[in-house]
Protein backbone atom coordinates (compact mmCIF):
# COMPACT_ATOMS: atom_id res chain seq x y z
CA UNK A 1 0.00 0.00 0.00
CA UNK A 2 1.47 3.47 -1.05
CA UNK A 3 2.08 5.90 2.00
CA UNK A 4 1.61 9.29 -0.11
CA UNK A 5 -1.66 11.30 0.16
CA UNK A 6 -4.41 10.28 -2.06
CA UNK A 7 -5.56 13.01 -4.23
CA UNK A 8 -8.61 13.47 -3.12
CA UNK A 9 -10.58 16.62 -5.34
CA UNK A 10 -7.57 16.26 -8.05
CA UNK A 11 -6.96 19.61 -6.63
CA UNK A 12 -2.97 20.19 -8.13
CA UNK A 13 -0.99 20.91 -5.50
CA UNK A 14 -3.39 20.66 -2.82
CA UNK A 15 -3.32 17.87 0.18
CA UNK A 16 -6.28 16.83 1.97
CA UNK A 17 -5.83 16.36 5.81
CA UNK A 18 -8.54 13.34 5.69
CA UNK A 19 -9.32 10.71 7.87
CA UNK A 20 -7.04 7.82 5.94
CA UNK A 21 -4.44 10.76 5.96
CA UNK A 22 -5.00 11.56 9.76
CA UNK A 23 -4.85 7.83 10.84
CA UNK A 24 -1.24 7.16 8.82
CA UNK A 25 -0.10 10.29 10.41
CA UNK A 26 -1.68 9.86 13.69
CA UNK A 27 1.57 8.71 15.35
CA UNK A 28 4.02 11.11 14.14
CA UNK A 29 1.46 14.33 14.79
CA UNK A 30 0.90 13.05 18.52
CA UNK A 31 4.81 13.61 18.63
CA UNK A 32 4.59 16.91 17.32
CA UNK A 33 1.97 18.01 19.74
CA UNK A 34 4.43 16.41 22.53
CA UNK A 35 6.44 19.58 21.41
CA UNK A 36 4.71 21.88 22.90
CA UNK A 37 6.33 21.59 26.14
CA UNK A 38 10.06 22.45 26.87
CA UNK A 39 10.91 18.99 28.75
CA UNK A 40 9.93 16.73 25.92
CA UNK A 41 11.67 19.26 23.36
CA UNK A 42 14.88 18.68 25.60
CA UNK A 43 14.35 14.47 25.31
CA UNK A 44 13.71 14.75 21.61
CA UNK A 45 16.64 17.39 20.84
CA UNK A 46 18.88 14.89 22.93
CA UNK A 47 17.92 11.93 21.09
CA UNK A 48 15.62 12.22 17.98
CA UNK A 49 15.51 8.73 16.40
CA UNK A 50 15.21 7.38 20.18
CA UNK A 51 11.91 9.39 21.10
CA UNK A 52 10.46 8.44 17.45
CA UNK A 53 10.49 5.22 18.17
CA UNK A 54 9.23 5.87 21.64
CA UNK A 55 5.88 7.25 19.33
CA UNK A 56 6.37 4.05 17.00
CA UNK A 57 6.84 6.56 13.90
CA UNK A 58 6.97 4.24 10.79
CA UNK A 59 10.58 4.08 9.15
CA UNK A 60 9.74 6.30 6.90
CA UNK A 61 8.34 9.00 9.24
CA UNK A 62 11.09 8.59 11.35
CA UNK A 63 13.57 9.36 8.15
CA UNK A 64 11.47 12.23 7.45
CA UNK A 65 11.01 13.87 10.81
CA UNK A 66 15.33 13.25 11.37
CA UNK A 67 15.99 14.86 7.98
CA UNK A 68 13.82 17.32 8.06
CA UNK A 69 12.08 16.45 4.95
CA UNK A 70 9.40 18.80 5.21
CA UNK A 71 7.28 17.44 2.12
CA UNK A 72 7.87 13.75 2.97
CA UNK A 73 6.08 14.27 6.65
CA UNK A 74 2.81 15.73 4.64
CA UNK A 75 3.24 12.90 2.47
CA UNK A 76 3.32 10.72 5.57
CA UNK A 77 0.23 11.78 7.14
CA UNK A 78 1.43 14.73 8.67
CA UNK A 79 -1.24 17.89 9.20
CA UNK A 80 -0.09 20.95 8.60
CA UNK A 81 -0.52 22.36 12.23
CA UNK A 82 0.82 19.29 13.86
CA UNK A 83 4.18 19.41 11.58
CA UNK A 84 4.58 23.35 12.24
CA UNK A 85 5.45 22.64 15.83
CA UNK A 86 8.19 20.67 14.93
CA UNK A 87 9.68 23.63 12.41
CA UNK A 88 9.01 26.41 15.16
CA UNK A 89 11.24 24.19 17.53
CA UNK A 90 13.36 24.71 14.79
CA UNK A 91 12.68 28.31 14.62
CA UNK A 92 11.24 27.93 11.30
CA UNK A 93 8.48 30.39 10.32
CA UNK A 94 5.41 29.23 8.15
CA UNK A 95 7.12 31.42 4.76
CA UNK A 96 9.93 28.60 5.14
CA UNK A 97 7.40 26.15 4.81
CA UNK A 98 5.80 27.99 2.51
CA UNK A 99 9.19 28.48 0.53
CA UNK A 100 9.89 24.53 1.08
CA UNK A 101 6.76 23.26 -0.52
CA UNK A 102 6.42 25.86 -3.76
CA UNK A 103 10.35 25.29 -4.08
CA UNK A 104 10.72 28.81 -4.35
CA UNK A 105 12.63 29.04 -1.12
CA UNK A 106 11.50 31.87 1.94
CA UNK A 107 12.75 34.80 0.45
CA UNK A 108 10.99 34.77 -2.66
CA UNK A 109 7.71 33.74 -1.22
CA UNK A 110 7.74 35.73 0.98
CA UNK A 111 7.78 38.67 -1.52
CA UNK A 112 5.31 36.88 -3.27
CA UNK A 113 2.79 37.06 0.07
CA UNK A 114 3.57 40.74 0.12
CA UNK A 115 2.88 41.45 -3.14
CA UNK A 116 -0.98 40.18 -2.40
CA UNK A 117 0.00 36.05 -2.93
CA UNK A 118 -0.04 33.46 -5.19
CA UNK A 119 -2.04 32.71 -7.57
CA UNK A 120 -3.58 29.85 -9.52
CA UNK A 121 -2.00 29.60 -13.00
CA UNK B 1 -34.77 36.10 27.11
CA UNK B 2 -31.05 36.77 25.81
CA UNK B 3 -30.62 38.85 22.65
CA UNK B 4 -27.66 38.53 20.09
CA UNK B 5 -26.67 42.15 20.02
CA UNK B 6 -23.61 42.15 17.34
CA UNK B 7 -21.80 39.80 15.35
CA UNK B 8 -18.29 39.76 14.80
CA UNK B 9 -15.96 37.92 11.56
CA UNK B 10 -12.33 38.03 12.31
CA UNK B 11 -9.46 36.10 10.77
CA UNK B 12 -7.04 34.17 13.84
CA UNK B 13 -3.79 34.01 12.29
CA UNK B 14 -1.45 33.76 15.31
CA UNK B 15 0.80 36.37 13.44
CA UNK B 16 -1.56 39.02 14.63
CA UNK B 17 -1.54 38.05 18.18
CA UNK B 18 2.13 38.03 17.95
CA UNK B 19 2.33 41.40 16.24
CA UNK B 20 0.34 42.75 19.34
CA UNK B 21 2.31 40.88 21.97
CA UNK B 22 5.25 42.36 20.61
CA UNK B 23 4.46 45.70 19.39
CA UNK B 24 4.33 45.42 16.18
CA UNK B 25 1.81 47.28 15.43
CA UNK B 26 3.02 50.13 13.65
CA UNK B 27 5.13 47.94 12.04
CA UNK B 28 5.52 48.97 8.12
CA UNK B 29 3.88 45.60 6.90
CA UNK B 30 1.26 45.42 10.05
CA UNK B 31 0.23 48.86 9.95
CA UNK B 32 -2.57 49.05 7.66
CA UNK B 33 -3.79 45.79 9.17
CA UNK B 34 -4.41 46.88 12.62
CA UNK B 35 -5.50 50.37 11.35
CA UNK B 36 -8.12 48.27 9.81
CA UNK B 37 -9.65 47.34 12.73
CA UNK B 38 -9.50 50.66 14.57
CA UNK B 39 -13.23 51.60 13.87
CA UNK B 40 -14.35 48.19 14.81
CA UNK B 41 -12.60 48.19 17.83
CA UNK B 42 -14.25 51.94 18.87
CA UNK B 43 -17.65 50.30 17.74
CA UNK B 44 -17.24 47.71 20.12
CA UNK B 45 -16.25 49.26 22.99
CA UNK B 46 -19.07 51.40 23.08
CA UNK B 47 -21.16 47.86 22.84
CA UNK B 48 -19.97 45.64 25.56
CA UNK B 49 -22.48 42.24 24.95
CA UNK B 50 -22.82 40.44 28.53
CA UNK B 51 -21.66 37.15 27.09
CA UNK B 52 -19.31 36.62 23.82
CA UNK B 53 -19.12 33.15 21.80
CA UNK B 54 -16.10 32.41 20.09
CA UNK B 55 -16.97 30.20 16.99
CA UNK B 56 -13.28 28.41 16.69
CA UNK B 57 -10.85 25.34 15.82
CA UNK B 58 -8.07 24.50 17.94
CA UNK B 59 -4.64 23.67 16.14
CA UNK B 60 -3.12 21.43 17.65
CA UNK B 61 -3.00 23.03 21.22
CA UNK B 62 -5.76 22.00 23.38
CA UNK B 63 -7.29 18.94 21.75
CA UNK B 64 -5.00 16.66 19.71
CA UNK B 65 -6.32 14.03 17.01
CA UNK B 66 -7.15 11.16 19.33
CA UNK B 67 -10.99 12.98 19.59
CA UNK B 68 -11.98 15.03 15.93
CA UNK B 69 -15.52 16.32 17.53
CA UNK B 70 -17.15 18.08 14.44
CA UNK B 71 -18.74 20.69 16.91
CA UNK B 72 -17.83 21.17 20.50
CA UNK B 73 -19.38 23.58 23.13
CA UNK B 74 -17.47 24.82 26.72
CA UNK B 75 -19.83 24.61 29.95
CA UNK B 76 -16.47 25.37 32.03
CA UNK B 77 -16.15 28.39 34.46
CA UNK B 78 -12.64 29.37 33.14
CA UNK B 79 -10.54 28.62 29.87
CA UNK B 80 -6.78 28.50 30.40
CA UNK B 81 -4.86 29.94 27.83
CA UNK B 82 -2.47 27.41 26.00
CA UNK B 83 1.02 27.30 25.88
CA UNK B 84 1.25 26.56 22.08
CA UNK B 85 4.95 25.52 22.48
CA UNK B 86 6.76 28.85 23.62
CA UNK B 87 5.10 30.37 26.23
CA UNK B 88 1.41 31.51 26.61
CA UNK B 89 0.45 35.07 25.36
CA UNK B 90 0.33 37.57 27.93
CA UNK B 91 -3.82 37.85 28.12
CA UNK B 92 -5.86 36.89 30.64
CA UNK B 93 -7.59 33.79 31.16
CA UNK B 94 -10.93 33.49 29.99
CA UNK B 95 -14.05 33.50 32.43
CA UNK B 96 -16.76 31.29 30.74
CA UNK B 97 -20.56 31.06 31.70
CA UNK B 98 -21.74 27.44 32.33
CA UNK B 99 -25.75 28.84 32.87
CA UNK B 100 -25.76 30.14 29.27
CA UNK B 101 -23.09 27.31 27.91
CA UNK B 102 -25.26 24.49 29.44
CA UNK B 103 -28.89 26.23 27.93
CA UNK B 104 -27.46 26.10 24.93
CA UNK B 105 -26.04 22.39 24.80
CA UNK B 106 -29.35 21.20 25.83
CA UNK B 107 -31.38 23.38 23.65
CA UNK B 108 -29.13 22.71 20.64
CA UNK B 109 -29.19 18.99 21.40
CA UNK B 110 -32.83 18.80 21.53
CA UNK B 111 -32.78 20.53 18.04
CA UNK B 112 -30.85 17.60 17.16
CA UNK B 113 -27.26 19.12 16.80
CA UNK B 114 -25.17 16.68 18.86
CA UNK B 115 -22.38 18.84 20.22
CA UNK B 116 -19.22 17.44 22.26
CA UNK B 117 -19.24 19.31 25.48
CA UNK B 118 -16.09 20.44 26.89
CA UNK B 119 -15.25 20.38 30.53
CA UNK B 120 -11.57 21.31 30.35
CA UNK B 121 -9.76 23.31 27.39
CA UNK B 122 -7.18 25.26 27.07
CA UNK B 123 -7.76 28.21 24.26
CA UNK B 124 -5.11 28.54 21.21
CA UNK B 125 -4.78 31.65 19.33
CA UNK B 126 -7.79 30.71 16.91
CA UNK B 127 -9.83 31.72 20.38
CA UNK B 128 -7.58 34.41 21.72
CA UNK B 129 -6.69 36.43 18.55
CA UNK B 130 -10.54 37.22 17.86
CA UNK B 131 -10.52 38.17 21.53
CA UNK B 132 -7.73 40.77 20.78
CA UNK B 133 -8.78 41.90 17.20
CA UNK B 134 -11.99 43.00 19.36
CA UNK B 135 -9.88 44.41 22.77
CA UNK B 136 -6.33 45.23 22.34
CA UNK B 137 -5.57 45.76 25.78
CA UNK B 138 -7.49 43.70 28.35
CA UNK B 139 -5.79 44.27 30.94
CA UNK B 140 -6.79 41.75 33.73
CA UNK B 141 -9.66 40.45 32.09
CA UNK B 142 -11.74 40.48 28.58
CA UNK B 143 -14.64 42.25 28.34
CA UNK B 144 -16.93 39.63 29.42
CA UNK B 145 -17.74 36.12 30.07
CA UNK B 146 -16.71 33.64 27.03
CA UNK B 147 -18.22 30.68 25.35
CA UNK B 148 -15.99 28.26 22.98
CA UNK B 149 -17.99 26.75 20.07
CA UNK B 150 -15.79 24.87 18.40
CA UNK B 151 -15.83 23.41 14.46
CA UNK B 152 -13.45 20.85 13.20
CA UNK B 153 -11.72 22.76 10.26
CA UNK B 154 -8.88 20.68 9.98
CA UNK B 155 -9.50 17.42 9.31
CA UNK B 156 -11.60 16.23 6.18
CA UNK B 157 -14.59 15.96 6.28
CA UNK B 158 -15.49 19.26 7.91
CA UNK B 159 -19.45 20.03 8.83
CA UNK B 160 -20.63 21.15 5.71
CA UNK B 161 -21.04 25.22 4.87
CA UNK B 162 -24.83 24.83 4.86
CA UNK B 163 -24.42 22.81 8.59
CA UNK B 164 -22.62 25.49 10.06
CA UNK B 165 -25.47 28.21 9.43
CA UNK B 166 -28.45 26.08 10.29
CA UNK B 167 -26.10 25.87 13.52
CA UNK B 168 -25.74 29.46 13.63
CA UNK B 169 -29.58 29.44 13.49
CA UNK B 170 -30.53 27.28 16.05
CA UNK B 171 -27.91 28.90 18.19
CA UNK B 172 -29.46 32.18 17.23
CA UNK B 173 -32.86 30.23 18.48
CA UNK B 174 -30.87 29.13 21.76
CA UNK B 175 -29.37 32.30 22.61
CA UNK B 176 -33.02 34.00 22.51
CA UNK B 177 -35.21 30.98 24.59
CA UNK B 178 -32.51 31.78 27.89
CA UNK B 179 -34.62 32.79 30.05
CA UNK B 180 -32.21 35.76 31.81
CA UNK B 181 -31.76 38.79 30.37
CA UNK B 182 -27.67 38.82 28.86
CA UNK B 183 -27.05 40.58 25.75
CA UNK B 184 -24.63 38.51 23.57
CA UNK B 185 -22.04 39.22 20.87
CA UNK B 186 -21.32 36.33 18.49
CA UNK B 187 -17.45 35.97 16.82
CA UNK B 188 -17.44 33.85 13.96
CA UNK B 189 -13.02 33.27 13.45
CA UNK B 190 -10.60 32.18 10.76
CA UNK B 191 -10.62 32.67 6.69
CA UNK B 192 -10.05 34.41 4.67
CA UNK B 193 -8.44 32.77 1.74
CA UNK B 194 -4.94 30.63 2.49
CA UNK B 195 -3.41 27.37 2.32
CA UNK B 196 -0.21 26.69 4.09
CA UNK B 197 1.02 23.06 2.40
CA UNK B 198 1.27 22.02 -0.89
CA UNK B 199 2.74 23.48 -4.13
CA UNK B 200 -0.12 25.86 -3.90
CA UNK B 201 0.74 26.97 -0.87
CA UNK B 202 0.49 30.59 -0.69
CA UNK B 203 -2.94 30.82 -2.50
CA UNK B 204 -4.79 34.16 -1.87
CA UNK B 205 -7.97 34.39 -3.89
CA UNK B 206 -9.08 38.16 -3.27
CA UNK B 207 -11.92 37.88 -5.96
CA UNK B 208 -13.58 34.83 -3.84
CA UNK B 209 -12.83 36.92 -0.79
CA UNK B 210 -14.67 40.00 -2.06
CA UNK B 211 -17.71 37.68 -2.80
CA UNK B 212 -17.75 36.10 0.44
CA UNK B 213 -17.47 40.00 2.31
CA UNK B 214 -20.55 41.04 0.67
CA UNK B 215 -22.43 37.67 0.35
CA UNK B 216 -21.84 36.88 4.69
CA UNK B 217 -24.04 40.01 5.32
CA UNK B 218 -26.89 40.00 2.87
CA UNK B 219 -26.47 36.43 0.76
CA UNK B 220 -25.36 33.85 3.43
CA UNK B 221 -27.27 31.02 2.01
CA UNK B 222 -25.41 31.65 -1.27
CA UNK B 223 -22.23 30.67 0.86
CA UNK B 224 -23.87 27.65 2.54
CA UNK B 225 -24.83 25.95 -0.92
CA UNK B 226 -21.05 26.11 -1.43
CA UNK B 227 -19.32 22.55 -1.39
CA UNK B 228 -16.78 21.51 0.52
CA UNK B 229 -14.92 21.20 -2.86
CA UNK B 230 -15.71 24.37 -4.14
CA UNK B 231 -14.60 26.07 -0.96
CA UNK B 232 -11.06 24.14 -1.11
CA UNK B 233 -10.38 25.07 -4.43
CA UNK B 234 -11.68 28.69 -3.73
CA UNK B 235 -10.33 29.47 -0.32
CA UNK B 236 -7.54 26.86 -0.40
CA UNK B 237 -7.22 24.23 1.88
CA UNK B 238 -7.35 25.95 5.01
CA UNK B 239 -9.08 28.83 3.43
CA UNK B 240 -12.31 26.36 4.16
CA UNK B 241 -12.31 27.61 7.46
CA UNK B 242 -13.98 30.40 6.34
CA UNK B 243 -17.49 27.91 7.42
CA UNK B 244 -17.07 29.21 10.87
CA UNK B 245 -18.75 32.64 9.78
CA UNK B 246 -21.85 31.03 8.56
CA UNK B 247 -22.38 29.54 12.66
CA UNK B 248 -21.68 33.52 13.78
CA UNK B 249 -24.15 34.67 10.74
CA UNK B 250 -26.69 31.98 11.31
CA UNK B 251 -27.01 33.28 14.55
CA UNK B 252 -27.91 36.99 13.72
CA UNK B 253 -31.28 38.30 12.04
CA UNK B 254 -31.86 38.37 8.07
CA UNK B 255 -31.39 41.83 8.88
CA UNK B 256 -28.34 43.66 9.88
CA UNK B 257 -25.81 46.20 9.76
CA UNK B 258 -23.02 46.29 8.84
CA UNK B 259 -20.75 49.14 10.70
CA UNK B 260 -17.31 48.21 9.67
CA UNK B 261 -15.36 45.84 7.13
CA UNK B 262 -11.84 45.81 5.95
CA UNK B 263 -9.42 42.86 3.87
CA UNK B 264 -5.77 43.51 4.04
CA UNK B 265 -2.95 40.74 2.78
CA UNK B 266 -0.97 39.05 3.67
CA UNK B 267 -1.36 38.46 7.67
CA UNK B 268 1.52 35.51 7.62
CA UNK B 269 0.29 33.56 4.61
CA UNK B 270 -3.16 34.06 5.22
CA UNK B 271 -5.91 36.95 3.73
CA UNK B 272 -6.98 38.64 6.99
CA UNK B 273 -10.43 39.88 6.69
CA UNK B 274 -12.83 41.79 9.54
CA UNK B 275 -16.45 41.98 9.05
CA UNK B 276 -18.66 43.36 12.41
CA UNK B 277 -22.45 43.91 11.75
CA UNK B 278 -24.92 45.31 14.46
CA UNK B 279 -27.66 42.72 15.06
CA UNK B 280 -30.42 45.27 16.22
CA UNK B 281 -30.05 48.45 13.56
CA UNK B 282 -32.07 46.45 11.49
CA UNK B 283 -34.92 46.23 13.55
CA UNK B 284 -37.64 48.63 13.38
CA UNK B 285 -40.28 50.14 16.25
FE1 LIG C 1 -7.81 28.07 12.18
Amino acid sequence: MSETAPDRFGLPGTPIFDGETSRRGLRMNKLFMSLRTAENRERFLADEAAYCQGFRLTPEQQQAVLDRDWQAMIDLGGSIFYVYKLAMMDGRSMQYLGGVFTGMGEEDFLAAMRAGGRRDG
Amino acid sequence: MAEVIWGLATSHVPSIGAAMDRGKTEDPNWKALFDGYAPARAWLAEHRPDVAIVVYNDHANGIDLDFVPTFGLGTAEQYEVADEGFGRRPVPDVIGHPELALHLVESLVDEEFDLTVFQELHVDHGFTVPLSVWTPDPGDAWPCPVIPLLVNVIQYPQPTAARCYALGQALGRAIRSFPGDLTVGVLGTGGMSHQLAGARAGFINPEFDARWMSAIETDPASLAALSREELIRQAGAEGIELIMWLVMRGALDDEIVKVHSDYFVPASNTAAGIALFDNRAGRSG
